[in-house]
């Protein structure tokens, strides 16, 4: 992975000094609430409900073992002994004390890492394909690109107050894994006619109260091109895009007002200006960069092993554990591993400090000290011998990290929610606990397939809810805390058959304790209804949403009480 | 009189910034004044002859309007209503690179230290920083950074092409 040098460390460091004076004049009131405001958020910390929050990025999704030892160290010394993995490739640290964030982020600067612009109204951290570099299905690597990227948007002198939060990922593989249709810029690695590298640029997408899947505006970009044409779309953004309403400033709004044409008629034309300029990126840098991502020192392996198949065929609960977890490699005899944190009765992508330490152990134990963080809020080993799978699999049950869930419906992505969230209506860890609590039987979860729930506390959408099979949205009535349920939205991965979309409303939203009734019903309803080899999307696709929405609302949730609870 | 840091020194300085209240008419006062963009059209002639009057920028305006007089100017301003507001980053950057103005460049209305590097970058050699704001100790402030990533208006050359920057130690990726 990318190692950092001096330009690299110097950059880092200095951010640390400078926070740490930012913070000491805002403590002794140099400087008021409202100036230290996007100092800190550019910084990661956040004021929440109970203590301030702090978000460390972890670019393109990319650990190794040294960084993960860190980031437990973190959450024991300066938190509770745990963080959350979020949706966007960041953890987040929900008890810090504000006067202790500069050693934290000292701490983090010691191990190459930091927490640039991991908030804020500036480009955020680049996200990409957790399993980039070692997928079959991969076209081009997407992590030295994802990392020049990393480094051009780092302090970039005119982009540091754009209108709103602006969020680029990019994926090199024929399955999209990093949501690409639904940020503000989405690039596909590709190759050109020539086989040289080059990149889909998909502008305005994204979540929020007008989700979006975003429009390409240009279907091949010479990869030399990334920077200055990322340039010219952010220079048109930050001109032009809406000030005046914080619901209305994201650059999906400005594509959609000015039209898909007239958008790209204007960036192209600021392009020609910084086209071939300076920051056109050599093959140099590129080879220099990639060089960091040269695979790793594999073993020359059979692409079958006899215990392993020995292991599959006795152990019922390890081949479902495979069938879930394990998914397939480049190199022969190889696998990734996702360790679900997903486990029920934990909020969905939280890790302890202990589970930390013992990923970062396996990571070197069983691979080359390397782990990735997924926008599904689970971790991966990238690199396992598939001689050891049975070894890891039992060592990860004893930690809770073998829950073989991956991608079924307890595979719940959800943001902290009103628990801890300050911007939230609703909360999310709750719902998401009683509906795993439902669907508590391995055989159902897994008759039912492939499934995505998504939960976000409110319209921001951190829970990704536009893009779950079945979206759920915390809404305010009142003062009471309400849920709204879509379906039929979708990533753009294989498990929606590599569509995006947005799901649509199904009615009137429910409250809290209704909502594992819900589910059940929209399951019932696809599982009468699927046909051969269908999954809960699919079925959707094919049907509409109107019979789960007669399916929801046709009788009363809770039989037996007085009064239905759907909120008419 | 007041002070701005002009050139990462503090100086006197006795420009006014004229700043148009609505509905009322609008008299541009003798001495070094900065006018409106807007208000400087209008004075076709008169305005535009006198040497102590310069023009002010608002995020709305469109610098190519300035493009054919930019080569008599010594000065430009660019307003920030709040501090937030980063469309004068991208003016500044467009009046130096796109329309090569090279007169000095003065960042005017909620200009804050801790925004300096980013405005210095992109152009600004001037800063009338709000008057509630330290002026020396924004001075220490103006280069937080002793190197940069990318290109703007202060180098337009990337880290990568200025140094010979690390490769892996050879043997292990």
């Amino acid at each position: 992975m990318y190692r950092y040098d001096q330009v690299d460390r110097n950059m880092v460091n200095e951010r640390v000094a400078q926070y740490r004076d930012q913070v000491r004049r805002f403590l002794d009131g140099t400087l008021s609430e409202d100036e230290f405001r996007p100092l800190r958020l550019q910084n990661g910390l956040y004021i929440q409900r109970h203590a301030p929050m702090l978000r460390v990025a972890i670019p393109y999704g990319l650990l190794s073992a040294k960084q993960l030892r860190m980031l437990a160290s973190i959450a024991r010394r300066y938190d509770r002994g745990y963080g959350h993995f979020t949706t966007r490739q960041n953890i987040q640290y929900n008890w810090p004390k504000l006067e202790d964030s500069p050693d934290i982020l000292a701490d983090l600067a010691s191990v190459e890492m930091h927490a640039i612009q991991t908030s804020g109204n500036c480009v955020r951290n680049i996200t990409s394909d957790e399993f980039a570099g070692v997928a079959p299905d991969e076209i081009i690597d997407p992590r030295p690109l994802a990392e020049i990227l990393r480094q051009w948007s780092t302090f970039h002198p005119e982009f540091a107050f754009l209108p709103r939060k602006f969020k680029i990922a990019i994926s090199g593989a024929a399955e999209d894994r990093a949501a690409t249709a639904f940020h503000d810029i989405g690039l596909h690695l590709q190759r050109g006619a020539d086989g040289a590298a080059g990149f889909r640029v998909i502008v305005g997408g994204g979540m929020g109260r007008t989700p979006i899947v975003g429009p390409a505006i240009r279907e091949f970009l010479p990869w030399q091109h990334m920077n200055t044409y990322i340039e010219a779309i952010l220079r048109v953004y930050n001109r032009h895009g809406r000030r005046d309403n914080l619901y209305k400033s994201r650059i999906k709004i400005l594509v959609k007002a000015l039209g898909t044409e007239e958008f790209t008629r204007q960036v192209e034309e600021e392009w020609l200006h910084t086209k071939d300029g300076p920051d056109t990126l050599t093959e140099r840098e590129l080879a220099r960069v990639s060089a960091f991502f040269e695979p790793p020192a594999y073993e020359r392996l059979a692409g079958t092993d006899a215990d392993f198949e020995r292991h599959a065929n006795q152990d019922a609960a390890f081949a479902r554990w495979i069938g879930r977890a394990v998914k397939p490699h480049r190199v022969a005899g190889y696998r990734s591993v996702v360790l679900s944190l997903k486990k029920t009765g934990v909020p969905p992508g939280d890790a302890t400090a202990e589970q930390m330490e013992l990923v970062a152990q396996w990571s070197e134990q069983f691979g080359f000290g390397e782990i990735r963080v997924s926008h599904e809020q689970n971790l991966i080993l990238p690199d396992v011998r598939l001689r050891q799978l049975f070894t890891l699999w039992e060592e990860a049950r004893k930690a809770g990290l073998a829950t073989p869930n991956l991608g079924l419906l307890t595979d719940i992505i959800a943001c902290p929610g009103g628990d801890f969230c300050s911007l939230a209506n609703a909360k999310s860890i709750p719902i998401a606990e009683a509906i795993q609590r439902r669907f508590d039987d391995l055989d159902y979860l897994h008759d039912i397939g492939e499934l995505n729930i998504n939960i976000s506390g409110c319209m921001n959408s951190c829970g990704h809810h536009h893009a779950g099979h079945i979206g759920i949205l915390g809404v305010d009535k009142d003062g009471d805390e309400w849920y709204q349920v879509s379906v039929g939205g979708a990533d753009g991965s294989d498990a929606g058959r590599g569509r995006s979309a947005i799901g649509k409303v199904i009615g009137p939203s429910f409250k809290a304790d209704d909502m594992p009734d819900v589910i059940s019903r929209l399951v019932d309803i696809y599982v009468a209804n699927r046909e051969e080899g269908e999954r809960f999307i699919d079925t959707a696709g094919r049907l509409g949403i109107a019979p789960f929405k007669s399916g929801v609302y046709g009788s009363p949730l809770r039989a037996g009480r007085e009064g239905a609870t759907v909120d008419a | 009189m007041p002070e701005i840091i002009l050139r990462d020194q503090v100086v006197s300085d006795d420009w006014q910034v004229l700043r148009p209240v609505e509905g009322e008419a609008i008299v541009v006062p003798a001495g070094r004044v900065i006018v409106p963009l807007a208000v400087w059209l209008d004075g076709e002639g008169e305005l535009k002859d006198r040497r102590d009057v310069a023009v002010w920028l608002g995020g709305a305006d469109d610098p190519a309007t300035l493009a054919p007089s930019l080569d008599s100017m010594k000065l430009v301003a660019i307003d920030f209503p709040k501090f937030t507001d980063g469309r004068g980053f991208s003016i500044a950057y467009l009046l130096r690179s796109r329309f090569a103005y090279r007169g000095e460049l003065r960042a005017i209305g909620d200009v804050l230290p801790d925004q300096l590097f980013f405005m210095r970058r992109v152009g600004f050699d001037a800063f009338a920083l709000r008057a509630d704001k330290d002026i020396h100790q924004a001075l220490r402030s103006l280069k937080p950074f002793t190197d940069t990533y990318q290109g703007s208006w202060d180098n337009a050359v990337p880290a990568y092409r200025r140094h010979e920057r690390d490769w892996p130690a050879a043997g292990k990726a």
